[in-house]
């Protein structure tokens, strides 16, 4: 079908504030992959590109429905992750919005062309729905892919449920499309556990959508011979080596971090902040990001009922890091445990380079392969950490 | 707009570049082919000024041919990757888009789908220009995907049969036989039959040709663009010699050509019965135009 002949349908365009804060929302229970489909379905996106990688080809799927109810211009699936990637860089050069999503290995086939995004401006949000990359190959949940994913440059959320699926995904296209910004946003979430469980989810009414793309806006010109200025080519490529070449990459790529830097206020501004704490200035706090941030926060309500000094800090942004608000959060803890879904443990050594004593941080609790993370196993290094006599048996 | 938004206000053109402003009054930019075309791309400098390649690289010429031969240079858009042509490509007054190892065509097929959605009026002209390497090897998922797709852009595969840019390794264009870097012994499989592969894929334009005829060379580009307007993949697999890896000298890259446009690059021009409709109805217009132009001068005269 054409995009000429495509349905058009009659939506009210209004400002990210607007639709996170202030619409109107109703309870769904809805799967992850459904909560970010929606979110797609109000994010005004143009174009979207698919490739199946379990678990998130449930994502693509809906987001192929969203389309062919007219609510996204252009849709196909391409021949896989690097052509899909790279697809994406092509089209956002025309001055479109744009949406995808993969799963570990897809994510490590695309990486090239998605470590080139930042550099190349494209304000592209690319949905992870993280699953084991490693031998031996298996599809489930497991997020060691984000570590890879961590120094490309691009901004990086991280979603604890189905709801940060939803509010998270929304918000990366206006925070991608920032002048100051301007670089792409990857919204990262757990692969089944999230993408394929229900939860509740409040949305707003999708007759409501995300104001378009404006490629006049840009800080970076579209190249469709059309947006002044008129920019004949905008990727050079730094050629020889020379002082020029150091000097071309290295300032450029300053630039990159330095906007990712930037997109730290608008984390602010739509999510309320890179972190969530609970309990500051207990003696044992929880740091976690995403679904294990979920069993953290069940482990710190047991460890309340128990009447211990236990705190919870929560990572919604993996990049910017929260460097100044993880270490005012973390200031007075003694011990500070990181469970993780993946074997390295890359928040818990993001975490340790953050704070000035990082001795403090547990190596762990980690599953990993696909493992559930019990909350028996974050109790069980709380008394450990606490000296507590306890019968929890690992 | 195109040609709009690039053209100065008459009072800034003094704080402009002088470069620029020339490229705006004497470029290319809004003119037919006989003003512009490659009789007389001598006058134009941003295809004329020297080159960043090998001394004698028959590529060159070629790059500068594809550019004097666009029909709307003021609507195109280049993607290239790695390799020696972009570094040539790169020099022309059209917008040019690097991306990554390869990946060409895939960039293409998500621009040009964009540019139909953005201005379903207007046509945008996308062309992917790459070398052997790229096109067949590294790209060769993704060039072949784009065409099964009926992407709706031309692609143009400079096939200097090896890998030039990163100090002359074999590639699957290089002949069965050819010592190169990577084959020492000889490469011991055969050329890649690229436009067996294009037909197959789903081509609906495709020629295989040493372009040593400047005239048949240019025709070849424009039909290429025209069909991909509107039938869909179109592909041109141009001898572009490297006479550096080869050992070729300076003075017989053209006999060279000439030769191999006699072998392995014999012309061979290959349409579906929907292309031959658009080729011939856009060249019966030009023809016309052409026609009507020296009526008019002609009248002019008298």
């Amino acid at each position: 079908m054409s995009a000429i002949t495509r349905p058009v349908l009659n939506k009210k365009q209004v400002e990210m504030n607007y639709l996170l804060h202030e619409a109107p929302r109703e309870k769904h229970f809805i799967t992850g992959a459904q909560a970010m489909s929606e979110a797609v379905k109000r994010a005004n996106v143009d174009m979207a590109i698919a490739y199946p990688i379990t678990p998130q080809s449930e994502v693509m799927h809906l987001v192929g429905d969203v389309f062919a109810q007219g609510h996204i211009k252009e849709y196909y699936r391409a021949e896989e992750e690097l052509g899909t990637m790279s697809a994406i860089a092509g089209a956002s050069r025309a001055g479109v919005r744009l949406f995808t999503a993969t799963s570990g290995p897809g994510l490590i086939r695309g990486l090239e062309a998605i470590a080139s995004w930042p550099g190349h401006r494209v304000p592209a949000v690319l949905g992870i729905l993280t699953r084991v990359i490693n031998a031996p190959l298996s599809i489930q949940p497991d997020n060691i892919e984000m570590a890879y994913m961590m120094h490309c440059g691009a901004v990086m959320l991280h979603a604890e449920n189905q709801q940060d699926t939803f509010d998270f995904t929304l918000a990366a296209f206006a925070i991608a499309e920032k002048v100051d910004v301007y670089i792409p946003v990857a919204v990262a979430t757990e692969g089944f556990f999230v993408t394929h469980a229900k939860g509740y989810v409040n949305m707003m009414s999708e007759d409501l959508v995300y104001k378009e793309f404006d490629p006049v806006a840009s800080p970076v010109p579209a190249m469709d011979n059309e947006t002044p200025p008129a920019r004949i080519q905008r990727d050079a490529p730094v050629q020889k080596s020379n002082f020029m070449s150091y000097l071309i990459h290295s300032v450029w790529q300053q630039e990159i971090w330095d906007s990712n830097s930037r997109a730290m206020k608008y984390i602010y501004e739509y999510l309320g902040g890179p972190i969530e704490v609970q309990n500051p200035g207990s003696d044992i706090m929880i740091l976690a990001s995403g679904c294990a941030a979920a069993q953290a926060r069940e482990a710190h309500r047991y460890a309340q009922e128990e009447g211990l000094s236990v705190g919870f800090v929560k990572v919604k942004a993996i990049r910017p890091f929260p460097r100044t608000e993880i270490r005012e959060a973390l200031k007075t803890a003694k011990t500070v445990i990181v469970p993780e879904h993946n074997i390295i443990g890359w928040l818990c050594t993001e975490v340790k380079a953050a704070i000035p004593n990082g001795g403090i941080v547990h190596e762990g609790p980690r599953v990993f392969g696909g493992m559930t993370l019990p909350v028996e196993l974050i109790m069980f290094e709380i008394y450990e950490a606490l000296g507590i006599e306890h019968t929890i048996k690992l | 707009m195109s040609l709009a938004y690039i053209t100065p206000s008459e009072r800034f053109k003094r704080y402009l570049p002088k470069d620029y402003v020339e490229l705006i009054d004497f470029g290319p930019f809004g003119k037919t082919q006989e003003e512009a075309g490659p009789g007389n791309m001598g006058q134009f400098k941003e295809l004329m000024e020297e080159h960043p390649m090998c001394s004698g690289c028959w590529m060159a010429y070629y790059i500068r041919l594809i550019f004097a031969s666009l029909p709307c240079p003021e609507e195109t858009v280049t993607i290239g990757t790695a390799g020696c042509g972009r570094l040539a490509i790169s020099q022309a007054a059209v917008p040019f888009v690097y991306g990554n190892y390869g990946d060409q065509n895939a960039m293409a097929s998500g621009l040009t789908r964009a540019f139909r959605l953005r201005f379903p009026d207007k046509q945008k002209d996308v062309i992917t220009i790459a070398g052997d390497g790229g096109t067949m090897d590294i790209g060769f998922s993704m060039t072949m995907h784009s065409w099964i797709r009926g992407e709706k852009f031309t692609t143009i595969m400079l096939d200097n049969e090896v890998y030039g840019n990163t100090g002359g390794q074999s590639s699957g264009m290089s002949p069965k036989g050819a010592v190169l870097k990577m084959a020492p012994m000889g490469k011991d499989f055969e050329k890649m039959p690229a436009t067996d592969l294009a037909k197959a894929a789903g081509c609906v334009y495709i020629v295989r040709m040493s372009p040593t005829n400047i005239k048949q060379a240019a025709k070849v580009i424009r039909r290429a663009i025209f069909v991909a307007r509107e039938v869909g993949p179109t592909f041109i697999h141009a001898y572009t010699s490297c006479n550096i890896e080869y050992s070729i000298p300076t003075e017989d890259v053209f006999a060279d050509a000439k030769e191999k446009g006699k072998g392995r690059f014999a012309f061979d021009e290959y349409m579906t019965d929907e292309a031959k409709i658009v080729i011939e109805r856009v060249e019966g217009e030009e023809k016309a135009a052409r026609k009507a132009r020296k009526a008019s001068k002609a009248e002019a005269v008298n």
